[in-house]
């Protein structure tokens, strides 16, 4: 099963994955990734796997469980 | 010339200037398909390497080795004069030249201005914007109008101007600064354009520290306070940033995404028939035209080997984003603008920690403008030959001086 972490201490708030899955992803007051859920579901694991692989500096990966 | 195989010294002195009003010099393709990091010359003297795919630029753009600091030996300038050396080194860096810890302290505090959700809320205050100067645009009985003058510069640096709390009136004075300031001619005319617009700058952030604003500027100045010092030096470093990235290149996006979408009717057709495929047109608009090439150079800080080439510490590399968002390797068919084709892995906005921090209230007011000037003026067309357009060949940052437009 596909889980999404996120690295808070690398994001830069670029905001690629809230623009690409608003389901998953949002920015905290800082502009720092959260996750909304960190199980993505049939409707949105692609879009999940595609806002992993724009984050700029890597903060988002997917563990396979 | 002699072909040259991966590591070797390509037959390439930069920079190159734009020959196609919208292609990437023919020597950029070359390079690319020959391997994906070469070395050049570069016209300041000196050699660099050149990554020209997009794998590649991805790879450099996200490794922490790389430096972005301009000051450093081995950065590889394209004007390498003692001036401009003297002048870099005489200042505060820009968050841009900054690496690491220091990047991070600079820039953490900011993002939160720029989230989608706080950008979501401009919406309505950048839609009033646009339709006020395109009102004004109608009005006038006078045609062509320059859609430069008319409506790609006033948006962006009226938004900007709201968004940091800068008087909008004196923006006959920072647009003439900044479009000096990315021009690779006349090196004197650029270090006083940079010179005045820091002095400027400096003013404004002293008046703000003394009578505080609703802005993003002020509210710096309020975080820094409550976090125990004020940074002077590093809030003029900020505005300065913020000011000039936040309207040159989105005025120029504005002109080369309307002569993009002009000059191809049937991809204009099918964004003015679905409003809801304009966010992927911004995108492919963005990946094609690829206005800031060049500007994400790095200086390498220790030995490695990337993309199949031993790179040194203190050698230099030059990410061509522009040859990195033609790769067909990951575009294909990328000499097609096709609004279609789902861009968003483009590279116009850099990559890594220093990718735009402004790049979603760019991507919001190129959308807002787009849809909304060919909704209201829909036989809106150019009034010169495409080749007869003044291009900013000579510019860090292309674009178009003049934009004749009429309907």
């Amino acid at each position: 099963m596909m889980r999404i972490k996120a690295d808070t201490g690398v994001c830069v708030g670029s905001g690629q994955c809230v623009l690409t899955q608003p389901a998953i992803f949002d920015q905290d007051d800082d502009g720092i990734v959260t996750l909304l859920t960190d199980r993505p579901d049939d409707e949105t694991a692609a879009q999940a796997r595609a806002a992993v692989a724009l984050c700029p500096t890597r903060a988002l990966s997917i563990v396979q469980e | 010339m002699t072909k040259s195989v991966a590591g070797e010294l390509a037959d390439l002195e930069l920079p190159v200037e734009r020959g196609c009003p919208f292609a990437p010099p023919a020597a950029y393709e070359r390079l690319r398909e020959q391997a994906p990091i070469n070395k050049v010359r570069l016209v300041s003297g000196g050699e660099a390497w050149w990554v020209s795919r997009h794998e590649e630029a991805r790879a450099v753009l996200a490794d922490p080795r790389f430096s972005s600091d301009k000051r450093k030996d081995g950065f590889p300038l394209f004007t390498l004069d003692a001036a401009t050396l003297q002048q870099l080194r005489s200042q505060p860096p820009l968050m841009l030249g900054m690496d690491r810890a220091e990047h991070s302290a600079a820039r953490r505090p900011v993002i939160g201005e720029f989230t989608v959700k706080r950008l979501a809320a401009l919406r309505p205050r950048i839609q009033d914007i646009v339709d006020h100067f395109i009102d004004d645009m109608l009005a006038a009985d006078r045609r062509p109008v320059d859609l430069v003058q008319a409506l790609s510069l006033p948006v962006p640096s009226l938004v900007i101007c709201e968004l940091l709390g800068v008087p909008y009136t004196d923006h006959d004075f920072f647009q003439s600064r900044t479009a000096m300031m990315v021009r690779r001619t006349s090196q004197e005319d650029r270090q006083r354009a940079f010179a005045e617009l820091r002095v400027y700058i400096d003013g404004l952030i002293t008046r703000k520290e003394s009578e505080p604003g609703d802005d993003l500027l002020s509210r710096q100045i309020a975080r820094q306070r409550q976090n125990g010092a004020l940074d002077h030096a590093g809030l003029v470093s900020l505005a300065f940033l913020l000011l000039t990235a936040g309207h040159e290149t989105t005025a120029n996006m504005i002109s080369l995404g309307v002569v993009g979408l002009l000059s191809h009717p049937e991809q204009l057709a099918l964004v003015t028939a679905d409003p809801g495929r304009t966010p992927m047109a911004v995108e492919e608009l963005l990946r094609y035209f690829t206005i800031a090439d060049g500007v994400t150079s790095r200086v390498a800080t220790e030995d490695m080997e990337i993309g199949g080439v031993g790179i040194k510490a203190g050698e230099g590399v030059i990410v061509s984003m522009l040859s990195a968002n033609w790769d067909p390797a990951a575009f294909k068919d990328s000499g097609e603008l096709d609004v279609e084709r789902g861009a968003r892995h483009h590279l116009a906005f850099g990559f890594g920690p220093h990718q735009c921090l402004g790049q979603n209230l760019a991507r919001m007011e190129l959308q807002i403008v787009f849809d909304t000037l060919f909704r209201r003026i829909p036989a809106l067309r150019l009034a010169a030959p495409i080749e007869d357009l003044p291009f900013k060949s000579d510019a860090v940052i292309y674009g178009v001086h003049e934009l004749p437009v009429t309907w």
